[in-house]
């Protein structure tokens, strides 16, 4: 957006420059932050008046299922998670419906209202990429990105079996560009093809059927390949044997598998010189940690298991987390780990959906609620907050509901809350079943979040974990212009006053996007198109010949034809393409 | 208890969605102000007056107010619709969604009703002298929480998933049901005087339901229990021998699902 602007007087939050609560003014030009205005700027600029309120950057969502044809059967499955939640249109907005998935325009207005700016999308089916860029296109106002899903994906199986790592690189290399994603995910890995033949994994070591390869190997090969083309990501990784009472042991596994990969950032990209360095410094994201981290060995003596991830991520320097958490209340689980959704039609009996994309992955979709009467539940609530609260750094963490599979995004508010405040923590065990006292060390923990913590665990970590901190997270000079300004005064700030916390995270004073405001207490009042972010990662030219050779003869066994398997530009709006392991002579000669 | 009048105008012909005829929302209003008050028909809206001419007063509050409507209305939609207290009296037949979740108060059709009468009631009496539609007292599409207080009394017949996915309440039909009338029911109670069609029942864990007449076609998932002659239905009394029945096996292990078909009317079974 052209034109100048001013927050002035406001109290900013912006971890990566190490700014805590200090008085501030920020500039804007061009939609961009700058180190200040002068002459015409700054006497045209649009002043917005931050005095005792709380400044931080626009926020960002690591994880989160907003965009695709999973979500979109969440939304056709379901008419009663619509028919009583619906939004009329206005002059300036569409109108939609949805409570747990909403509609795609009722996504962006409503992460905007909460002052979130940028988005990515957790899983693209590559077979399903086209319909995953369809909704982020018609999303308004929030700028996306997504992540390819290749931890079953038969090239990437077959190459890595053969040892031929260069080649597996070429492909997902390849694979980024084709279907424009910006990171690598890796769900169930080598588990869910066993899923085509009823089957799942049970062990870090055991081969699947046919390619015979085992979740370590995928998880190593895909750790090693992101960082030979160094991807703006780490590895994201939905581990194995997820949503069983157990399951934290497999997690602890599987996040030591890439401990010995080295972390190598190739972006092409001019990083800004914020106090606390940009670039992502793990190896490994493990995505809603919440659902990896269940205790005991059945639903009878089911407890967290939070606590064995949480002392392996202490003692860590290569790992992020995000928890998942659960704010109890309707949600809609959505995966790409297909077996564990039919597991949780088995538990609950619920309507489901299950889907097999040829070659590539799977899916499941089943609607849930999560009753505070429901022991298993109330242990899993206190399961997503001991993640965070127990974690000692707080660049180790970053908060989701694993939208729509905890809750949907739109109770983030209230999950702030029972981070900033311990009181808001004790009314809710007084409320729900008492395993969650008994059976998670949540009440013990007295940590309270401060705003300054906050603003990591929401804006500038999951930034730095994706690799999108050159732009955004942060306040310093070069960064987009998305500021959110929260109606706190920090100096009057008391955590006691609990559903205060929760109202004011729920309706940003202001939301500002590229330098223009979008929402203000909690009215959209501009709908500008975001852009989409990925990665264009570069192999040398002759393994890369040689992969596509390979691609080709195994394409007899998709049922589309080659011509018709990339996205095509048109499907874009707004491309932000970000160059990956570009060859210097290519940089040089620009 | 104050009367509101409503004499329908003429004829309708896109449906008219009335959820403001509604005791809760009379109450306390002036003719004046509900013969303005806003109704949906298709995209454009308009005001109740549109449709009706109006006289009498409403109460004070929604137990002291009734409306009563002079006429046939098979083409009004939402009547009563969420109503907590007072009476609608409908002097005929009347459209979908009528009494849909109610929580309290009384609605009498003298008539017949369309679809989703009753929809995921909370309390209160909905009487029907004539037919109702399908899924009386029934959760809404994709959603299995139906009604869970209240009372139903249908004189006549009514069509398909009758008491779909209830958990309490009672609903009493006269006539005959069609097909999978107490589908996914847990709790409640349902009594049906004439006969069924099929799936009677189905996936169901919890609650009683009677048919006196015949079940067409039994649903699979039951198993005999044993005999029983006049046996007692929640408060209603039965006359005649009963075969009872547990189910349905085919959704649970332990259903606690009640199913008492007439003996007389289903020798076979």
């Amino acid at each position: 957006m052209a034109g100048t602007m001013v927050i002035w007087n406001g109290y900013v939050f912006d971890p990566l420059n190490e700014i805590d609560g200090e008085v501030k003014d920020i500039f804007i030009k061009d939609g961009k932050i700058v180190e200040e205005l002068t002459g015409s700027g700054l006497r045209d600029a649009k002043m917005i008046d931050a005095h005792g309120k709380t400044v931080m950057p626009g926020g960002v969502d690591s994880h989160s299922h907003i965009a695709g044809p999973k979500v979109n059967k969440g939304r056709m499955m379901c008419p009663e998670d619509r028919y009583k939640w619906v939004t009329k249109k206005t002059d300036l907005t569409h109108s939609g419906s949805g409570n747990t998935v909403p509609s795609v325009y009722i996504q962006g207005y409503d992460y905007a209202k909460m002052g979130y700016t940028t988005v990515f999308e957790a899983a693209i089916p590559p077979l399903e990429a086209r319909h995953t860029h369809e909704e982020m296109r018609s999303t308004p106002i929030l700028d996306m990105g997504g992540y390819l899903v290749l931890g079953n994906n038969w090239f990437i199986m077959r190459y890595l079996k053969e040892g031929d790592i260069e080649k597996a690189a070429a492909y997902a290399a390849w694979m980024m560009r084709t279907h424009k994603a910006y990171g690598i995910k890796c769900v169930n890995p080598a588990g869910v093809e066993n899923w085509g033949w009823g089957k799942n994994v049970s062990s870090l070591d055991e081969p699947n059927i046919h390619f015979g390869i085992t979740p370590r190997e995928v998880i190593h090969g895909l750790a090693e390949i992101n960082e030979m083309l160094g991807m703006p990501m780490s590895l994201h990784l939905h581990a194995n044997n997820l949503g069983h009472p157990g399951c934290w042991e497999t997690a602890r596994d599987s996040l030591a598998v890439p401990a010995d990969v080295k972390v190598e950032n190739k972006m092409d990209v001019e990083w800004p010189e914020t106090k606390i360095d940009p670039r992502r410094t793990q190896s490994v994201y493990l995505a809603h940690a919440q659902f990896s981290s269940f205790g005991g060995t059945s639903w009878r003596d089911f407890e967290s298991g939070a606590k064995g991830i949480v002392d392996y991520v202490n003692k860590s320097d290569h790992i992020v987390i995000d928890n998942g958490a659960v704010p109890f209340g309707p949600a809609t689980a959505m995966t790409g780990d297909g077996p564990a959704i039919h597991d949780l039609y088995m538990l609950t009996g619920n309507k489901w959906s299950n889907t097999d994309v040829e070659l590539e992955c799977g899916s499941g979709v089943l609607p849930f609620n999560y009753m505070k009467a429901n022991p298993v539940h109330s242990v899993e609530w206190a399961m997503g907050l001991e993640l965070l609260l127990l974690v000692n750094d707080p660049w180790k963490t970053i908060m989701t509901t694993d939208h729509p599979n905890g809750g949907p995004f739109t109770k983030y508010p209230q999950v702030i809350t029972w981070l900033m405040s311990e009181k808001a923590r004790d009314a809710t065990f007084a409320e729900c079943h008492k395993w969650a006292q008994d059976r998670s060390s949540l009440g013990g923990a007295d940590r309270e979040m401060t705003l300054y913590e906050i603003a990591i665990l929401t804006r500038a970590n999951p930034a730095r974990t994706v690799g999108i901190a050159h732009r955004k997270g942060h306040l310093g000079a070069g960064a987009d212009g998305d500021v959110t300004i929260y109606d706190f005064d920090p100096t009057k700030f008391d955590v006691n006053d609990y559903a205060k916390i929760t109202l004011g995270f729920q309706n940003a004073a202001y939301t500002i996007k590229d330098g223009g405001v979008v929402a203000q207490n909690g009215e959209i009042v501009s709908v500008p198109n975001g852009r989409t972010f990925f990665s264009e990662p570069h192999m040398d030219d002759g393994v890369e010949k040689e992969m596509l050779k390979d691609v080709k003869e195994w394409f007899k066994y998709y049922t589309m034809g080659f011509a018709n398997y990339p996205v095509p530009d048109k499907y874009i709006r707004n491309p932000a393409p970000v160059q990956v392991n570009k060859p210097l002579e290519a940089i040089v000669g620009r | 208890m104050s009367e509101v009048l409503l004499r329908p105008k003429g004829s309708i012909d896109i449906m008219v969605e009335a959820e403001v005829i509604n005791p809760d929302i009379f109450a306390g209003k002036k003719t004046s102000e509900i013969e303005q008050m806003i109704v949906w028909q298709g995209a454009k809206q308009l005001p109740l007056s549109e449709f009706f001419d109006i006289e009498g007063n409403s109460g004070n509050i929604a137990a002291d107010t009734k409306i009563i409507i002079e006429g046939d209305v098979p083409r009004i939609k939402h009547i009563g619709h969420g109503m907590k207290a007072g009476e609608i009296v409908i002097e005929g037949s009347t459209g979908m969604h009528v009494g849909s979740e109610m929580a309290g108060g009384s609605i009498l059709v003298k008539g017949n009703a369309g679809s989703w009468a009753g929809m995921e009631m909370k309390g209160g009496t909905l009487h029907i002298t004539g037919n109702a539609g399908d899924h009386v007292g029934c959760a809404y599409r994709g959603s299995w929480r139906g009604m869970t207080g209240g009372r139903i009394i249908i004189d006549g017949s009514a069509k398909s998933q009758l008491g779909g996915g209830m958990s309490g309440g009672e609903i009493h039909v006269g006539g005959s049901v069609e097909n999978f009338a107490g589908i996914r029911m847990n709790n409640g109670l349902v009594v049906v005087k004439g006969d069924a069609v099929r799936g009677v029942g189905a996936e169901m864990t919890g609650g009683i339901f009677v048919v006196c007449g015949k079940i067409k076609q039994f649903s699979p998932g039951f198993e005999y229990a044993n005999t029983e002659k006049g046996p007692k239905a929640g408060e209603t009394a039965l006359l005649g021998e009963f075969a009872k029945f547990t189910g349905d096996f085919a959704i649970s292990r332990t259903p606690k699902g009640i199913l008492y078909a007439s003996k007389d009317a289903n020798e076979e079974v």
